[in-house]
């Protein structure tokens, strides 16, 4: 048994580049391991932060790799909190509709499932914009659940 | 680095694609490189193999809904066989199971094509 902490913070911060998801999963896998998540609630977390992190890569900073994203945990148990933060291009969460798969697969469109997938493996989401044109996604999962 | 490996093979007139390692927005490109061969060798009967995929992120699975209408006007199709339960579950989150067959084997996807091997 790994030893497991109550309480602590982390941060990671990369370049707006798609290889470094790899390195933006391994964090989130240590930082779940250490907060006590069962293999399969990490899975889920690790993938919700992927999908955000590849929503900013292309949309927030079009592929530019040049960006930065900064991804902060905050465990105070039960409560896995990780905030994500890019200075990309602004987007409202409210406009993207949830995905129909039927439409999508007479449309060939291949967009827009993550943050359907988002929503779907994590307790809240919550997108905000912030001061200096900073968006802000923050995570939750709950370890009880 | 995230570790990806893509393998294409020929099983009677089926294309199986085996995919191994962890399938996401920075590896999906080198399997769509395999479906746009397949197009222009105008093999449309794909079974993907699952058995050493451990990671998909929803760019995995685009790729999948990008390319099979074209498969399907073509009298072939994408099937999957082989597929590790948490991999499983993030197609069962999008619906895929609705639109796509899942095989446990291999050789069951293979078979459905009327492909005797």
């Amino acid at each position: 048994m790994n030893s497991v902490n109550k309480i602590f913070e982390k941060e990671l911060l990369v370049k707006s580049t798609t290889d470094n998801l790899a390195i933006i999963r391994d964090f989130i896998k240590s930082a779940a391991n250490q907060s006590g998540f069962s293999e399969d609630s990490a899975g889920k977390i690790i993938l919700a932060v992927d999908e955000a992190c590849t929503n900013i890569i292309k949309h927030a900073y079009k592929y530019s790799p040049e960006g930065s994203i900064l991804i902060k945990i905050k465990f105070n148990d039960p409560k896995f909190s990780i905030s994500i933060t890019d200075e990309g291009s602004h987007f409202d969460p409210n406009k993207v509709p949830e995905p129909d798969l039927r439409e999508y697969y007479k449309q060939k469109r291949v967009g827009g499932l993550g943050m359907f997938l988002i929503k779907k493996l994590m307790d809240e989401v919550n997108y905000s914009t912030l001061s200096g044109n900073k968006n802000q996604v923050i995570l939750v999962k709950y370890l009880s659940n | 680095m995230a570790e990806f490996n893509v393998n294409l093979r020929d099983v009677g007139s089926v294309s199986v694609i085996d995919v191994k390692g962890y399938l996401d927005a920075h590896t999906a490109p080198e399997l769509e490189n395999i479906f746009n061969k397949l197009l222009v060798e105008k093999q449309f009967k794909v079974v993907v193999n699952f058995d050493e995929l451990k990671y998909i992120s929803s760019a995995g699975l685009g790729v999948f809904m990008a390319y099979v209408e074209t498969m399907r006007e073509n009298k072939g199709d994408i099937k999957f066989s082989n597929m590790k339960e948490n991999v499983y579950n993030i197609f069962d989150l999008l619906g895929f199971p609705i639109l796509y067959e899942f095989y446990k084997e291999e050789k069951e996807a293979v078979h459905k094509f009327g492909n005797q091997g």
